[in-house]
């Protein structure tokens, strides 16, 4: 065995053993933990874990927990409203930036930086935003506007919505950067074609480009949805789940129930819940790109 | 690279050892707690000093958060792996839980030289200790019933410290007619379970005793049930617009600034209120909820002692000690805004509010009076209190009717017992 082969073993082997140690920590602490969480959902687990069986009861009870039911119901409208708004606010700043205008380069960072704080400061910011005390509603008093009126931060009906104008700020920036990218990878002589056909700026991009993103559509909505599942710092900054439940959605309830109010067996049923939701949106995505590839 | 991986464990080894003979020095106490706001920071460094003029070392674990829910979940982190603390605050049926997980240490030794027993009220002794065995280390007694009303409001409405519902409500109504708003209050809902535990109370304590202590199906499904939350829907009425998720010392600072009349509350909110220089009787008045004078729903913070290593038992009992020293109690209370845990202590230091409390929660005792509070963790364990606070915080908020909270009381508790 000469030098060189060894040289090229060690080359072949080296990648492997600089991700080994990655693998093996995402193995224990992702898939373990979820593995465990799935069986404690299964026992009857109080303050610590315990292992005494109970099979389904936990999910028997938590889908009778009036909570758990305004947990899922937040996280429906909070859901269908984040990445609706999120994608079309995107998708239009990022047709509005393709224009070719002049100052791009500056504009592109501003709508793209929400994205680069964390929801907590997100939350923090519009909370005092929204606060009638301290926000908005009193700076319009002050500037004289006294009948002006926004209490939707304090109001059970109305609450969730303006959470999700906070999600939405934070995010509709990152969308667009994804549709800006997908714009400009669209083959110019297709659009220089429709425009000798005479087709109008409008119907080509009705027509034809946003046909063409359905590729970043797809992706946007998985990368939302798991978001929004996945929500809980921004309501723990802006309303801890209040006025009364209204803002709670189901991350809220499954730190509450595992660790605040010593029911974690239901807590971890919980959660596998949301793990199965964010499944049923993930894996269909995945068998598509994979089903695509070997296409 | 062999080579070195083992002079490297060996020189981890070596420093491993190190700290560890460097904390056999000298005793210490790992203690960890919530206490992190100016005051009660402050009444921590008395038994700091204490500890420290015995030669005991004091390793601070300060884990910010009111009501001690991040706190709880550090602790479930150290005890799983093996490693509690020596003490940690707690509330209740907190510590009844830890118990019975068989992770408190045991006091005996201490407890029964100095005869804790005598001298600290047996409704306490029904948390600090589990299978007649001591277990924690009383501190305080809070009691939540408790109303403090602005001085120069009240004078302006007559002067006249309601006795009744209907006197609150008239009192509530001036309040209203003055300008001022007549109830402050921060829409969380431990916050708004306090005051329900007040107008629980309100109708008796054995209605009390059967709906919070017994859960009794049918009192909690009554129509006494339905009156108490209707009347939260009549005080719901007196809040400004915009009380959702304020801070309880916010709303004590509207009182103290007169922006308010007054706030139903445990007795910590007269830390707020002596910290902005504020003289009881003078600048602000403190009161029983209407109707519920002789009564006392109480909170004790507590010790609860962990099991520890054989070498670090005795600076635990030494701590102990220290915790229940009359000296302590006096200096610690006076600082919290807290009655001592002690019967036998004087109240000479105490202020005018002190020593109603310490009178009161005497009275209480010897009358059997002493009633666990519900909103604090005393009456319920974990789950079935956060069940009450779930309808409670809905109903308060206008999510549901005080019919269908009643009949949602009862299934939650149900549900969670």
């Amino acid at each position: 065995m000469d030098n060189r082969s060894r040289h090229n073993r060690l080359q072949d082997w080296l990648p492997k053993l600089v991700v080994s140690p990655s693998f093996a920590l995402v193995l224990i602490f992702v898939y373990g933990f979820i593995l465990y969480t799935g069986y404690l959902s299964l026992t009857d687990s109080k303050m610590l874990p315990s292992y005494g069986f109970v099979g389904l009861e936990n999910y028997r009870k938590l889908w009778k927990l009036p909570q758990w039911w305004t947990a899922i119901a937040n996280l429906g409208i909070f859901a269908s409203l984040y990445i609706l708004f999120s994608v079309v606010i995107g998708l239009g700043l990022a047709i509005l930036l393709d224009q070719k205008i002049r100052a791009e380069g500056f504009l592109r960072p501003i709508y793209l930086y929400p994205m680069a704080l964390s929801f907590i400061v997100t939350g923090t910011a519009w909370k005092w935003f929204l606060d009638p005390g301290i926000g908005l509603e009193n700076t319009m008093h002050q500037l004289g506007w006294t009948s002006f009126s926004f209490t939707w931060i304090k109001d059970p009906q109305m609450a969730i919505y303006t959470i999700v104008m906070a999600a939405v700020w934070q995010s509709s920036g990152f969308v667009m950067a994804m549709f800006l990218a997908g714009l400009r990878g669209v083959d110019n002589e297709i659009i220089k074609a429709a425009q000798i056909d005479g087709a109008s700026t409008v119907t080509i991009y009705r027509r034809i480009i946003i046909p063409l993103m359905r590729p970043v559509f797809l992706s946007a909505f998985v990368i939302l949805a798991h978001l929004a599942i996945k929500s809980y710092d921004l309501i723990v900054a802006m309303t801890g789940g209040g006025p009364g439940q209204a803002t709670t959605l189901p991350a809220n309830f499954m730190y509450s129930y595992t660790f605040a109010r010593n029911s974690m067996g239901i807590g971890a049923s919980s959660a596998i819940i949301m793990l199965i939701m964010i499944f049923s949106i993930i894996i269909p995505y995945l068998y598509s790109e994979i089903r695509g590839e070997k296409r | 690279m062999r080579k070195f991986l083992s002079t490297a464990a060996a020189a981890a080894l070596v420093v491993g050892a190190a700290t560890f003979a460097q904390a056999q020095d000298k005793q210490s106490v790992e203690v960890l707690h919530w206490w992190t706001s100016g005051g009660e920071a402050a009444a921590l460094e008395v038994l700091k000093k204490d500890l420290e003029g015995k030669g005991i070392s004091w390793v601070d674990m300060p884990v910010a958060g009111g009501s001690g829910v991040q706190a709880m979940t550090v602790l479930r982190a150290r005890v799983t792996a093996g490693d509690p603390p020596t003490a940690v605050q707690m509330l209740g049926f907190d510590i009844v839980d830890w118990a019975k997980q068989g992770a408190l240490g045991n006091l005996d030794s201490v407890a029964d030289k100095e005869e804790w027993a005598k001298v600290i009220p047996d409704a306490l002794q029904q948390f600090a200790k589990y299978d007649g065995h001591w277990i924690a280390a009383p501190v305080n007694i809070h009691s939540t019933n408790w109303m403090w009303i602005n001085k120069a409001a009240l004078d302006k409405a007559g002067g006249k410290v309601p006795e009744n519902w209907d006197e609150l409500i008239a009192l509530l109504d001036k309040f209203k007619e003055q300008g001022i708003i007549p109830v402050a209050h921060g829409g969380q809902p431990w916050q708004d379970s306090t005051i329900f535990d007040a107008v629980v109370l309100s109708f008796g304590d054995d209605f009390y005793k059967k709906a919070f202590i017994d859960l009794d199906p049918a009192t909690l499904g009554s129509d006494t049930m339905k009156q108490a939350f209707d009347r939260m829907s009549k005080l719901r009425t007196y809040l400004d617009p915009n009380f959702s998720g304020r801070d309880w010392n916010l709303a004590s600072a509207m009182v103290i600034e007169g922006k308010a009349g007054l706030q139903f509350m445990g007795d910590w909110a007269k830390g707020e209120f002596v910290k902005a220089g504020k003289v009881p009787d003078t600048d602000f008045v403190c009161a029983r909820y209407p109707g519920t004078q002789g009564a006392v729903t109480f909170n004790s913070d507590m010790f609860a002692m962990f099991k520890v290593a054989e070498d670090k038992v005795p600076a635990q009992l030494v701590m102990a000690s220290a915790i229940e020293d009359p000296a302590f109690q006096v200096a610690f209370n006076v600082v919290k805004g807290s009655a001592p845990a002690r019967m036998d202590v004087s109240d000479a230091e105490f202020d005018v509010c002190g020593k109603k409390a310490i009178a009161d929660i005497k009275e209480a005792n010897k009358t059997g009076r002493m009633l666990g509070s519900m909103a604090h963790g005393y009456a319920d364990p974990a789950a079935v209190k956060n069940a009450i606070y779930d309808v409670v915080t809905r109903q308060f908020n206008g999510e549901i009717t005080s019919e269908e909270a009643v009949n949602e009381l009862v299934s939650a508790v149900d549900a969670a017992k």
